[in-house]
């Protein structure tokens, strides 16, 4: 009869069982001299596993067993997550490879925990963070590493608008620890079309209220703290000194330069999207290793050339699409995976649906972070000498 | 003929095209021809004195001219240029 074709509660009765503490007791006394394998997936590997193992998924088993062990007396001992993937590979190495000393831990890893057995685990989850955020950390780019980053993070948005509503439900699912969010503003009903983190029974509560309600009960590992205030000279370095990277959303060229200017004196990565009727922008700014805002645009234009969404409108959707952009570069900045748009301009055309890629190049005439740039003074940044003219408000 | 993409906050000088096809063996010339054809166009690319206007980026295909030869920079046939505003629009309406 074929292995594959016999029940579990077959293959179970062809091998040795061993219970985890009789495995246990034979892995010290062997002092090195058998094989212990993982037969389970690299992010089950990675989350929890027993010490001195090797990892072979069950797909590898067949290929990887010559190498593992050359000697088919050889003692192996398998284990997976309950048992089951490891007697199957068990009964595999025993019925078809020869292999004639094979055991497997009855209950797999999870009696062993349960026996109360030392496991190796990875840092910095618990056992609720490693279910919620396993299809993150199953990503061999990602991994636990990248998840102990995010929830790890600070992360400021600013707006909890258009932009910043999928911005900050997508951080928040994604387990980003700390969200803060800069707004004075309150929900109102013309928000509802894209502001997709507030609900209609809170019209006319604050946004940074109404977020933090949305924020909280998507993601309870996430610390959310309410910025209820107007970004200004006075207070802009105060408020993003202790974050990690800061989202800009704003939907004005003061709030935009100020945050520039700030950001590159503190070194703090922006992430930058607009969006404007059927058209957005996007770019990463990463102070002194790629241009900022003012490379890319060094005077900001006059009114009649920057309406702003309320006397322009703008398709919802278009604040999902970039907003989303922004969150996925805010991933890969923390995570440090993958290629952040530095220096590189996305310009996203929803009617064509086209993405059209410019290149942004540090300027070095930038009065900000040009090679010699001098330091403005704290009262001075964001400001140009026609600055009330050219405010779009 | 290069292809001048047109953003929006031109298109209503330019009857709403968002892509027009001139004249012009230059980005100069091609944006020249451009506001000829839509002469609402001029006053928002040029200063009074003919000057590309500083809050206006000029792209051929997706370099800066700026990088290149700025308005003197040869324009083919095949090339696109980018006219790109800056845009400020986001997330809510008073973080200032």
């Amino acid at each position: 009869m074929e292995s594959g074709t016999l029940s579990l509660e077959e293959i179970q009765k062809r091998i040795e069982q061993l219970s985890p503490e009789q495995a246990l007791e034979e892995i010290k006394a062997a002092n090195g001299d058998l094989v212990l394998l993982d037969i389970r997936e690299p992010h089950e590997h990675a989350e929890a596993h027993l010490e001195g193992d090797v990892l072979v998924p069950p797909v590898e088993v067949a290929e990887r067993i010559d190498e593992l062990a050359p000697d088919t007396s050889q003692r192996l001992i398998l284990y997976c997550r309950s048992g089951a993937r490891s007697a199957r590979a068990a009964n595999l190495l025993q019925e078809q490879f020869g292999y004639d000393n094979v055991a497997n831990v009855e209950g797999g890893i999870l009696a062993w925990q349960e026996a109360g057995l030392p496991v190796d685990e990875a840092e910095g989850l618990t056992s609720e963070q490693r279910e919620r955020y396993s299809r993150h950390t199953m990503l061999p780019e990602f991994g636990v590493e990248g998840q102990v980053k995010l929830l790890n993070s600070k992360v400021l948005l600013l707006g909890a608008g258009g932009l910043g509503s999928p911005t900050a439900l997508y951080l928040a699912a994604a387990g980003v620890g700390t969200l803060g969010l800069v707004d004075d503003d309150v929900v109102d009903e013309s928000n509802l079309q894209r502001q997709v983190i507030h609900t209609t029974d809170r019209v006319g509560e604050p946004k940074t209220e109404s977020a933090r309600k949305s924020i909280e009960a998507l993601n309870p590992d996430v610390e959310v703290i309410e910025h209820r205030t107007r970004l200004s000279a006075e207070n802009v370095l105060e408020i993003i000194k202790d974050y990690d990277v800061i989202v800009d959303g704003a939907d004005n060229f003061p709030t935009r330069y100020l945050l520039n200017d700030a950001s590159v004196r503190l070194r703090k990565p922006v992430v930058s999207a607009s969006i404007l009727a059927f058209d957005g922008q996007i770019s990463t700014f990463v102070p002194f290793e790629g241009p900022c805002y003012r490379c890319l645009y060094p005077t900001p234009p006059p009114a009649e050339l920057a309406p702003s969404c309320g006397e322009a409108g703008v398709l919802g959707v278009m604040a999902g699409v970039l907003g989303l952009l922004q969150a996925n570069e805010v991933i890969k900045l923390v995570a440090g995976i993958g290629e952040p748009l530095i220096g590189r301009l996305l310009l996203y055309d929803s009617l064509g649906t086209r993405f059209t890629e410019l290149k942004v190049r540090r300027d070095p005439n930038c009065p900000v972070c040009g090679p010699n740039a001098e330091e403005i003074p704290q009262s001075e940044m964001g400001k140009f000498p026609d600055y009330e003219a050219f405010c779009a408000r | 003929m290069p292809t001048i993409k047109v953003p929006p906050v031109l298109r209503p000088q330019t009857g709403g095209e968002g892509e027009v096809s001139v004249g012009g063996a230059t980005v100069g010339a091609a944006l020249e021809a451009l506001a000829e054809r839509y002469p609402g166009t001029r006053s928002q690319l040029f200063s009074p004195e003919g000057e590309l206007n500083r809050y206006v980026n000029i792209y051929l295909n997706d370099e800066d001219v700026r990088v290149l030869e700025g308005l003197e920079t040869g324009a083919a046939d095949s090339d696109t240029v980018v006219i790109l505003p800056a845009m400020a629009g986001g997330s809510s309406g008073s973080v200032l």
